[in-house]
């Protein structure tokens, strides 16, 4: 047996060097990391504080371009579109995923369910880009939406969805719950599978119903997967960019205008790569005020 | 227990109801793609002669091998060396708690909040100055890094959950930290390694606004950066760009009906975690 103070310095050796070796095993993660988010997010802040048209010399101007957004009402405009947008990708998809979930559950009968969760979950797996073409041809005047309305006797209704001003944006909204009703519902379903049977059982016997089964188990019981649901929508909506670059392009006017649409155009079209940069840190900075409330109550609430 | 047969009835119906709204607008996609590809289609209606001969015609004007070439070189590209990565920085910060990891993890954890949107104009300017605008490096590099937090994040959950006595067990063996981490942490690691490969997949498979962004020729694109090549192509023919389409997502429906569990778990767990 080897001294203790001996052994003492030889666990000393080990710690540092497993800490050594544990450093060296980040290095490349963090290398990647600084260099494509951390180093651009840097370049980004820079570039927001001058005019430059991305090829000549840059001005320095400030913070006028960080005023601008607060003043033009295209990029405002675009904000509010962003908030409308939350409405179809987050309170329609979370609503009916869990009508949804709730009624799969009942079913209890193996095949259907199965199959309801794989159909279901088919939109989560196509590119959002394909989802735009898809659904831009459902709401073409010839469309399928304006067919399935004159089966119903509702062809009065009929028009270009994406075309009309009044509709344009609740139509961009659709695609989005579409795309997303799948995702919540599969994952509020697991959510109930964990919710201890017997509650059910008991509440049952107390004859309750459908409803005071919902508000008293199975909604309480999911308070962590909403919140989760809550946050990615969320970030779906405010960042939403593909479905509306292949459905409308932000049109008709600026009707279905979208930050990240918005960005793109004018750091790459219009080339004010200040303008456009300062708007990109805003965006950052909008999502994080939406999404950290919301992380923030759902740990209270666990608590 | 028992459901009433109403209820029953009713759960029944609605679902189906879902089912249907799910699926048409894929069915409505395909009856436009088989209608003749000079004529405006109508609506959902199963063509009395359907015409194939569109997904040929679209195949080839849309040239999808070079197109599925492209991606697949972007995603070999991105996925194992993101895994890899990962795999290291995960055991480092999950399993041998490396002095200060708790920091790293912060500084990683804020990276997952950022939106693409918002970093697009510098990695265009990066991209530019490294002299991978419009080549593949240009997505495949800058998608490493973004897709890091997460699977990072990802990783180290995996192995903060492996036993301690594991490891201690084997250093008492006389191993390595290399053996241990070769012989018993990577074989213990397969099944998230491979939950986070599929999610990476589709996520790189589906990206599309860096390529719009970075690479100006759209044959150089991943399959879903190319759509807006095919809107352009098919401008004037609907059952060309349907059928163009179609054959664009078909590879990743089909990977999913093939590992549809995997898949779901995979997404379930990817967000969970994220």
């Amino acid at each position: 047996m080897s001294h203790p103070v001996a052994r003492r310095a030889t666990a000393r050796a080990v710690a540092r060097r497993v800490t050594l070796i544990g450093w060296l095993l980040l290095v490349p993660a963090l290398a990647a990391y600084i260099a494509f988010v951390v180093w651009p997010l840097i370049l980004g802040v820079q570039y927001s504080f001058y005019d430059w048209n991305g090829v000549g010399a840059a001005t320095w101007v400030g913070f006028d371009n960080y005023l601008k957004v607060f003043a033009d009402q295209a990029l405002l405009g675009s904000i509010l579109n962003a908030f409308v947008l939350i409405a179809f990708f987050t309170i329609i998809p979370v609503g009916v995923g869990l009508a949804l979930a709730t009624l799969i559950r009942s079913l209890r009968s193996g095949w259907f369910s199965s199959l309801s969760q794989t159909v279901l979950f088919l939109p989560q797996i196509i590119p959002l880009a394909a989802a735009g073409i898809a659904w831009a041809w459902m709401y073409a005047q010839t469309g399928t939406v304006n067919q399935v309305l004159g089966w119903i006797g509702l062809g009065f209704l009929a028009r270009p969805w994406l075309a009309d001003y009044g509709t344009a944006l609740a139509a961009v909204g659709l695609i989005g719950s579409w795309v997303l009703t799948g995702l919540c519902t599969v994952l509020l379903l697991t959510g109930i599978g964990k919710i201890d049977t017997s509650l059910y059982e008991a509440i049952r016997l107390d004859g309750a119903g459908w409803w005071r089964e919902f508000f008293t188990i199975t909604l309480p019981g999911l308070r962590q997967e909403i919140a989760v649901l809550v946050t990615i929508t969320v970030i779906a909506a405010l960042s939403s960019f593909d479905i509306i670059y292949t459905s409308t392009q932000g049109g008709p006017g600026r009707a279905t205008m979208v930050p990240g649409l918005l960005i793109y155009r004018i750091g790459f079209t219009q080339s004010d790569v200040g303008q456009a940069s300062a708007f990109g840190i805003v965006l950052m900075l909008l999502v994080l005020a939406v999404v950290l409330p919301i992380q923030r109550l759902s740990r209270a609430a666990d608590r | 227990m028992r459901t009433s047969r109403t209820e029953l009835l009713l759960g029944r119906t609605l679902l189906v109801v879902a089912l249907v709204l799910t699926v048409l607008p894929l069915l409505s996609m395909l009856s436009a793609a088989l209608q003749p590809a000079d004529r405006n289609p109508t609506g959902l209606s199963w063509p009395s002669d359907p015409q194939w001969i569109n997904f040929v015609t679209a195949f080839q004007v849309g040239h999808v091998w070079q197109l599925m070439g492209s991606s697949a070189l972007i995603v070999l590209g991105v996925v194992p060396a993101s895994l890899l990565f990962a795999t290291l920085a995960g055991y480092a910060l999950g399993g041998l708690r490396v002095r200060g990891g708790r920091a790293v993890l912060v500084f990683l954890v804020l990276g997952l909040t950022i939106p693409f949107e918002a970093l697009i104009i510098p990695l265009y300017y990066q991209a530019q100055a490294m002299g991978t605008l419009n080549t593949q490096w240009a997505i495949v590099f800058p998608l490493i890094g973004l897709f890091m937090p997460f699977s990072v994040f990802w990783m180290r959950a995996h192995f903060v959950n492996v036993p301690v006595e594991l490891s201690e067990a084997a250093r008492v063996d006389g191993a390595s930290i290399w053996q241990e981490f070769r012989r018993i942490q990577l074989p213990l690691a397969t099944p998230a390694l491979s939950a986070l490969a599929i999610l990476l997949f589709l996520w790189t498979w589906n990206q599309f606004l860096l390529p719009v962004v970075l690479v100006a020729n759209p044959l150089d694109r991943t399959v879903a950066g190319a759509l807006t090549f095919f809107q352009g192509q098919y401008y004037s023919s609907i059952p060309l760009l349907n059928a163009g389409a179609l054959i664009i997502i078909t590879p990743a429906i089909v990977v999913f009906l093939i590992f549809q569990r995997q898949f779901i778990k995979a997404l379930l767990q990817g967000a969970v975690k994220g």
